[in-house]
């Protein structure tokens, strides 16, 4: 009964509060380019971000890892501002800045006192259209994605484990290949494939411009117009779907790389809200990895972590905001004495248990009591809203989806739950990788040296 | 830096809340300090509770204190760890414990609204005050904290790290990584957790750091309620002083990655170092600035060596490191570390010119409400000043501090402290690949 009390009061609290949160207010320009403001007063700053539609879902084999490496090259110069020119000028202005890429993105941000906006907006549309591609600075900067990938991938098992399971779970799908690229695409591009995938990409039209602080939402939209509206769109042709093959059977692998302990990822192919029938499955499903993984207090902590000490960690994943159908994962590191396949006997019990019984009423309020506390959290940070926002625009939801996320969420109920466990989460479409360690003392291995003449 | 995983970058971004951030400061009876600061906005709170019982009070026993803290949740009272976890999720509240070489903390974040907030300090109040060190629990977790440490046999960032502070530090209580080794985790007992708890986690040696929308009553309440039952004991010793190296040194360790990862730097200084902002300011320039710094564009920039390259002041309540870092393909050690090495000298002979010290404090001081524009980011500030008894104004003086700042008062700190004839070299990869 008093739990019934707790979360009613939860209910009510943070929706009453975003109800009186600014709204986001949008804006497209003439030449397409979409403008996201959501005034934040807190502080004196602004997040101002701009995401490209173009990941590394979108690159065809050869030149893997090309949205990434342009991301790179994005930072040496335009005709207006050489090399090292945006940088110095952003810090400058006391800002922050960086940019990532993702499978389905490419985002470029700058945080920055308020009144310097426009520091940021001319820089970015300056860009946007008329950056310098020279071989002698993709010579250097190839070297130096080279060395982010040995350092991110190549030297990390776990991380080179991820990447050999996804290559084997994708049979077409472009979530196949890393986002930083494999190697030898990395070392063969030419100053060529990167000019021809800024000018197919990088466009007014394919981008939105997220701004999230101390700002007054008109005056954003006047400066968007002020330095992006000259631009010119380009004709954005659209992608084609490559939509992945159903699997027929499970896939196992192993991966053998220096290391010192084994481990186990799983994961059964899912829509995501992008491309579930019904949004409610990808709700659900995010519900599911909730019930499993949602803290201290899930299934795989308190029972295969705790109770049967089979794992000294454990956890489940899935992403519901990507343009294309993934993975819901499972990983896993055994307790000393216990074996990988133990260990996937005991997570395929949690699934089997999740297609038989309901989940409890306790489970579904914790769920929902974290979404709705999150959902007041995430508002600490301009930046997590700002990205948000940027996110769910590009992979074609739409920010609107942001709103609806912890009704939809209240909404699930434990039938939807047992449901997209009997129907995703299916051994014919699981995927498992095992990690079995390699001796790593008084060992040498050079395999991975060839790709670098 | 431009990373494509997004998690990560949130670490390097920083932000501002109050540029004019008030902070309230008290003594619980128990003689416990409180540090408060009053945001509005959100319904939420940041609260901390900070002990000096970090991993530099491990003695011998490395490892102890993180242990101790990492076993505080998983038993208090009449409550496993189960239900401790249940309680804090089902009010969406996050509960944290952990402990770093100089200190060992507690913290939550919770909703206000009064049911919520009170059911998670409950919680986090018998925590605090009764945790029970169950012998299942303590081997369960002993079991889970060396599998950690032979994981970190298999990152040649790790293994650098633990030699890299063993150089610097030789006997000193912060040679030891805070984890611990096999050797020592494997030879504790619930009983060694229960003796550091004892004497360690005392209201004499406690402070706590509130953020959030409460009032200032709700605070002092919330202050006394956590802290109340805890004996007041008394504040550990001080500890030693950092002792240089008396030579350079450079050490090699033999791994099989495909990328070289170097180390090199010295003991620096302590938080209250009256050097501080030079250094600050002057390692912002060399190596402290991102994208910008003379390091970044020496090794990265310039020469394409690697992907990150850094350097950075870590004081602490004793001299903490002064560290400079990159990782390079194996066959390019030598190159890089010469550069590295040539960019630190040149440094540490000229000094920044007047350009880049303008361009440095521009920076700096021009992103100054980006340091704690978050309610998070603001009470790790707050507890900042709290541990290390920084004078409450630091954040309205901190402009003023980095204006004064001049290229010979760089040049002078930088030449007092950094010698290179002290410097420690750590290197882990394949030699003559």
């Amino acid at each position: 009964m008093n739990k019934q009390v707790i979360v009613s009061l939860l209910l009510c609290l943070p929706i009453a509060y975003s109800n009186a949160a600014t709204p986001v207010a949008e804006k497209i320009l003439a030449n397409g380019l979409k403008v996201l403001v959501k005034e934040d007063h807190r502080s004196p700053v602004v997040v101002s971000q701009v995401w490209y539609k173009v990941g590394s879902s979108y690159e065809p084999g050869g030149i893997t890892g090309i949205s990434h490496m342009l991301e790179h090259m994005m930072f040496k110069g335009t005709d207006k501002h050489p090399a090292g020119e945006f940088s110095r000028i952003i810090a400058e202005n006391g800002g922050d800045e960086n940019a990532f890429t993702g499978q389905d993105y490419t985002a470029y941000f700058q945080t920055m006192e308020a009144s310097r906006l426009p520091v940021s907006f001319e820089l970015e549309a300056d860009r946007m259209r008329h950056l310098h591609l020279l071989a002698d600075e993709l010579k250097k900067e190839l070297q130096v994605v080279t060395e982010e990938r040995r350092m991110r991938t190549d030297d990390n098992p776990q991380a080179k484990m991820g990447e050999h399971f996804n290559a084997m779970a994708y049979s077409n799908s472009p979530y196949k290949h890393p986002v930083i690229g494999w190697p030898a695409d990395i070392a063969n591009y030419q100053v060529e494939d990167l000019q021809a995938w800024y000018q197919r990409w990088y466009a007014p039209n394919n981008a939105t411009v997220v701004v999230v602080g101390d700002v007054d939402t008109k005056a954003v939209f006047a400066l968007a117009e002020q330095y992006f509206g000259g631009l010119k769109p380009s004709e954005i042709k659209p992608l084609k779907p490559q939509t992945e093959i159903e699997q027929l059977g499970v896939r196992k692998m192993t991966v053998k790389v220096p290391a010192k302990l084994p481990s186990l990822v799983m994961g059964y192919k899912v829509p995501t809200l992008t491309t579930a029938e019904h949004d409610w499955e990808a709700y659900a499903l995010e519900v599911l990895a909730g019930v499993l993984d949602g803290g201290s207090s899930a299934r795989l902590s308190k029972e295969l972590v705790r109770g049967k000490q089979l794992a000294v960690s454990a956890g489940a994943g899935y992403s519901l905001i990507t343009r294309l159908s993934n993975l819901f994962e499972l990983e896993a590191t055994p307790a000393e004495g216990k074996s990988v396949y133990e260990l996937e006997s005991a997570l395929k019990a949690q699934i089997t248990r999740l297609q038989l019984e309901l989940v409890s009423a306790e489970e579904l309020q914790r769920i929902k009591a974290q979404v709705l506390a999150g959902a007041v959290y995430e508002r600490d940070s301009g930046f997590y809203q700002a990205m948000q926002l940027g996110m769910l625009e590009t992979v074609g939801l739409g920010w609107q989806k942001a709103d609806e996320y912890v009704s939809k969420i209240n909404q699930v109920t434990a039938e939807q739950v047992r449901q997209v466990a009997r129907t995703y989460l299916r051994e014919d479409h699981l995927n498992v990788a095992y990690l079995e360690p390699q001796p790593i003392n008084g060992q040498t291995q050079n395999n991975n040296k060839k790709e670098e003449k | 830096m431009r990373f494509y995983v997004y998690s990560l970058m949130l670490l390097l971004f920083s932000q501002s809340l109050l540029a004019t951030a008030k902070i309230d400061h008290w003594q619980t009876p128990q003689g416990s300090r409180v540090y408060f600061v009053r945001t509005e906005g959100l319904p939420m709170a940041d609260i901390q509770v900070i002990f000096d019982a970090g991993s530099a009070r491990d003695g011998q026993q490395f490892g102890l204190a993180a242990l101790t803290a990492g076993l505080l949740d998983t038993g208090a009272g009449q409550w496993n760890a189960d239900d401790i976890a249940q309680r804090f999720e089902s009010v969406g509240a996050v509960f944290g414990a952990g402990s770093t070489m100089d200190n060992a903390s507690v913290s939550l974040r919770t909703l206000t609204d009064k049911a919520l907030f009170d059911k998670a300090l409950d919680t986090m109040q018998v925590i605090l005050t009764q945790p029970r060190f169950d012998a299942a629990d303590f081997q369960r977790e002993k079991s889970r904290t060396l599998a950690g440490l032979k994981q970190q046999e298999e990152s040649p960032g790790d293994l650098a790290s633990i030699a890299f502070y063993k150089a610097l530090y030789g006997d000193h209580p912060y040679a030891h990584p805070d984890s611990g080794t096999l050797a020592t985790v494997t030879a504790l007992t619930e009983q060694d957790l229960r003796r550091f708890y004892q004497q360690y986690y005392v209201a004499a040696n406690a402070m706590v750091v509130i953020v959030g929308d409460l009032s200032k009553q709700q605070a002092e309440q919330t202050a006394e309620k956590l802290l109340a039952n805890l004996p007041v004991g008394q504040k550990p010793a001080e500890l030693p002083d950092v002792l240089m190296p008396k030579q350079a040194s450079q050490q090699h360790i033999e791994f099989p990655s495909t990328q070289t990862h170097v180390l090199v730097g010295l003991p620096g200084i302590s938080r209250k170092d009256p050097d501080y902002f030079s250094l600050y300011v002057g390692n912002h320039i060399l190596g402290g600035s991102g994208l910008v710094s003379k390091l970044f564009d020496e090794v990265r920039e310039k020469r394409g060596l690697a992907y990150s390259a850094s350097s950075a002041f870590i004081p602490r309540l004793k001299a903490g490191p002064f560290l400079v870092s990159l990782q390079t393909r194996n066959d390019q050690t030598s190159q890089a570390l010469q550069v590295l090495n040539q960019t630190l000298a040149a440094f540490i002979a000229k000094g920044p010119s007047e350009a880049e010290l303008v361009a440095a404090k521009k920076n700096i001081t021009g992103g100054f409400a980006m340091r704690f524009d978050t309610n998070k980011e603001l009470a790790g500030y707050v507890g900042m000043i709290g541990f290390y008894g920084m004078p409450l104004e630091y954040m309205d003086n901190f402009k003023q501090r980095i204006e004064q700042v001049t290229v010979a008062s760089i040049t002078d700190a930088f030449k007092r402290h950094v010698d290179p004839a002290l410097l420690q070299t750590i290197t882990v990869g394949q030699r003559g690949k």
